[in-house]
């Protein structure tokens, strides 16, 4: 199928565009990228004034639970999520169960998604063997069959050493270490920020220690192996401060923060709202702020959701004992729009580099992240205008553990292309399979 | 005259989601309560044809037992469950009993759970009333009132008391819900603990944090002393019980520098030897056994409140 896309607003921080332009898409490419392009061929023409064009969206932080928890979410169900939050591509982590952690769990999760994904997925691959933290996976076999990452996401690798080895392994096959910084001995049995909220409710305070003197060790292991290190979900100002000075001595590290560590502070916890449970947890407002702050001058590189579903019944429970995590595919575009542009922190073309650009260049994904001719056609087509409400119906993933639902929102995926096929149209998903 | 205030809500689940006129309610009513059970006969009709669910997650004697007395006193029909946390971790979810129990025409829930925030979440999920008769370590609000009660009753007012709770403060529901209760009262409040046993940010509730006892005797008019959860050292970092003793106790020594008619308050159950001496336990100062007795008064308040609440 050829696309003739009219009259949109291109924002393509890789190319430096912001301006209107047509694009033209063919073979599953974009061929052109011009002013006033003819129609000659018969493309389907998609009118895109007044909305944005971007380069499809990648969150490179996604639960799918498939296999093993299909009860919470399938490839099939997530992915669809997905697109209806405008997102082209995702990473899927390994915590399934049984883990991604050989060639051949990988391979056949690879043909699940040939057969149910509807739009693009990526896997990465445990770090260590059932992500016990022990000894280390099969990475050579599970690179070989595709893996675009490795992660023990959930759980840290809490020897040393052994994090040592997986980073020298991680450089050798050429993927990016996806490192979840946790101190267990730190963080314990906690289930919130410590601090006088924590204290207030009475809940068992995880200390921003556990994540930040995991975040120094890491940094510090792949300045000495040369590795290329992503620190997921960073939460905390001490984090970023290790961050931005790694960066400035050029050791190869890259960070992302979820939409949730960016709105939400830890005074949302007072009601005991399990979709409040996260781990990392909600911060305090000085946290958000650093965020803030470095999400607008390059300190860190992405935004991704950590879509995490849970079952009601693993969240209807006391503070304690409830599951950490919330979905986020189907909202992160829009809290992103609202709280960071909206709201003047950052720029459209920032959002779109911490969206889409930032994710391909750790990812090593060259043809995605940028509106370039020839490149794959994974487009999103946002309206900047269109408002919107987060229902719990309109909830497009198996679990509905969001402290979002019915938050009003102005701006709004309306269109996904992925390898050149219109794929998501004002939330109707078109399988080409 | 101040507008008379009305009790409009269904549950109680902690003093920080009390004004100050919504407690004062529930010391004058304790008032009259506490005259009712000094009298031969004990018992009045205020809750006849009403039933109070007694649902403890966690080993209690002395809140239980009052609280079922409370409720018999006031003519309620009563049923206590305990329940096991292990067996609960298996099947029923708390929101799932509450239900059942409601079910069954419950009027009012008595909840004692291990996990801060549940009897707020329950309060949420069922229409019947919910009174927190301690959660984790969130809240324990009747003890507190039941120790302001006590307080009052000594002294006549809150305004201005200088009142030293030490011990455990981290782990301890009865150190939050005093915080809140006496502070909103304009009470002068000081914890004492050892630094590992002091919540961080506790100073931005308006209590003064030392950890030296014997400064958080010497001005106080009155004393708190929190229970040594021993059991609740997961992960090793209490005091020993010695060591403890010998910084923290409570004992006639101690007590020789603070204020002559300083009183001495416990919730119980007392580690004598441990948090206190078995002398000032026992001694003139202690009001331990009052408080008990107030506790009925204060619980038969409550009840009689939640049950009788106005609309709004």
């Amino acid at each position: 199928m050829k696309y003739l896309i009219k009259d949109g607003r291109l924002i393509d921080p890789a190319n430096k565009v912001d301006v209107v332009l047509d694009i033209l898409i063919s073979g599953g490419k974009i061929e052109k990228i011009a002013k006033d392009i003819k129609n000659k061929n018969g493309a389907k023409i998609i009118d895109a004034k007044g909305k944005i064009i971007a380069p499809g969206l990648i969150d490179m932080h996604v639960h799918l639970r498939e296999p093993g928890r299909e009860d919470k979410e399938t490839v099939e169900t997530g992915t669809r999520a997905a697109l209806c939050g405008g997102v082209a591509s995702i990473c899927a982590m390994p915590n399934t169960e049984p883990s991604i952690d050989t060639r051949i769990k990988a391979q056949s999760l690879n043909e699940i998604i040939k057969k149910t994904a509807v739009t693009n997925v990526f896997i990465v691959g445990a770090i260590t063997k059932g992500r016990d933290g022990k000894e280390l996976a099969d990475i050579e076999g599970m690179e070989e069959e595709g893996v675009i990452a490795i992660s023990d996401d959930g759980n840290c690798v809490q020897d040393i050493a052994l994090m040592f080895e997986a980073l020298k392994t991680a450089k050798n096959k050429g993927l990016v270490l996806i490192s979840h910084c946790e101190d267990t001995k730190v963080s314990g049995k906690g289930v919130i920020n410590e601090g006088v909220i924590a204290t207030r409710l009475g809940l068992k305070p995880m200390p921003k220690k556990a994540e930040f003197e995991i975040v120094k060790r890491d940094i510090d292991l792949a300045k000495k192996s040369g590795a290329k290190l992503h620190i997921a979900h960073i939460s905390c100002k001490e984090s970023i401060e290790y961050l931005k000075k790694a960066k400035k001595e050029g050791v190869d590290v890259s960070a992302e923060v979820t939409p949730h560590h960016f709105v939400l502070s830890d005074e949302c916890c007072l009601t005991y709202d399990t979709n409040t449970k996260m781990n990392p947890p909600l911060r305090s407002k000085e946290d958000v702020a650093s965020i803030k702050a470095a999400l607008a001058d390059g300190t860190i590189d992405v935004i991704a959701s950590d879509h995490a579903p849970h079952g009601k019944h693993e969240k209807e429970i006391p503070f304690d004992n409830a599951a950490f995590g919330i979905i986020g595919l189907e909202t992160s575009l829009a809290l992103a729009i609202a709280n960071l542009v909206q709201t003047k922190v950052l720029s459209w073309g920032r959002l779109v580099e911490l969206m889409s650009l930032g994710p391909a260049r750790i990812l090593g994904l060259n043809k995605k992240g940028a509106l370039s001719e020839g490149n794959d056609a994974d487009i999103t087509i946002i309206d900047p205008e269109k408002e919107w409400i987060y229902t719990e119906s309109s909830i497009q993933s198996k679990s509905k553990n969001s402290p979002f639902i019915n938050w009003k929102f102005k701006g709004k995926a309306v269109s996904v292309i992925t390898g050149g096929e219109l794929v998501m149209e004002d939330g109707k998903i078109y399988s080409h399979k | 005259m101040p507008k008379q205030v009305k009790w409009t809500k269904k549950d109680l689940l902690g003093l920080e989601y009390l004004s100050r006129s919504e407690i004062e309610l529930i010391l004058q009513a304790a008032e009259s309560f506490k005259e009712v059970i000094t009298r031969k006969i004990k018992k009045v009709p205020a809750l006849r044809g009403k039933t109070v669910v007694n649902l403890f997650y966690e080993p209690s004697t002395r809140t239980r037992i009052s609280f079922e007395l409370a409720a018999k006193r006031l003519s309620a029909d009563v049923i206590n469950v305990e329940v096991e946390t292990s067996s609960v971790k298996k099947g029923e979810t708390l929101i799932d009993t509450g239900r059942n129990v409601e079910a069954l025409m419950i009027d009012v829930i008595v909840v004692r759970h291990n996990c801060s925030g549940a009897p707020y979440m329950l309060s949420k999920a069922v229409k019947a009333s919910v009174v927190n008769a301690g959660d984790g370590w969130h809240e324990h609000p009747t003890q507190a009132l039941l120790d302001m009660f006590t307080l009052k009753s000594k002294f006549g007012k809150l305004e201005d008391l200088k009142i030293s709770i030490i011990g455990d403060i981290a782990h301890s529901r009865v150190a939050r819900s005093n915080i809140w209760g006496l502070t909103k009262f304009g009470a002068n409040v000081t914890v004492c603990a050892p630094e590992i046993l002091i919540p961080k940010g506790i100073e931005t509730l308006g209590v003064k944090v030392t950890n030296d006892i014997d400064e958080a005797i010497r001005e106080a008019d009155a004393i708190n002393v929190l229970r040594m959860q021993f059991e609740r050292d997961e992960s090793g970092v209490f005091p020993s019980k010695m060591e403890y003793f010998k910084k923290f106790a409570i004992t006639e020594e101690r007590l020789k520098k603070a204020k002559k008619e300083i009183v001495v308050m416990h919730p119980g159950p007392i580690n004598r030897g441990v948090e206190m001496s078995t002398e000032v336990a026992d001694g003139p100062n202690s009001v331990i056994l009052e408080q008990v007795t107030n506790g009925l008064a204060v619980r038969m308040a409550v009840l009689y409140l939640i049950t009788h609440a106005e609309k709004e």
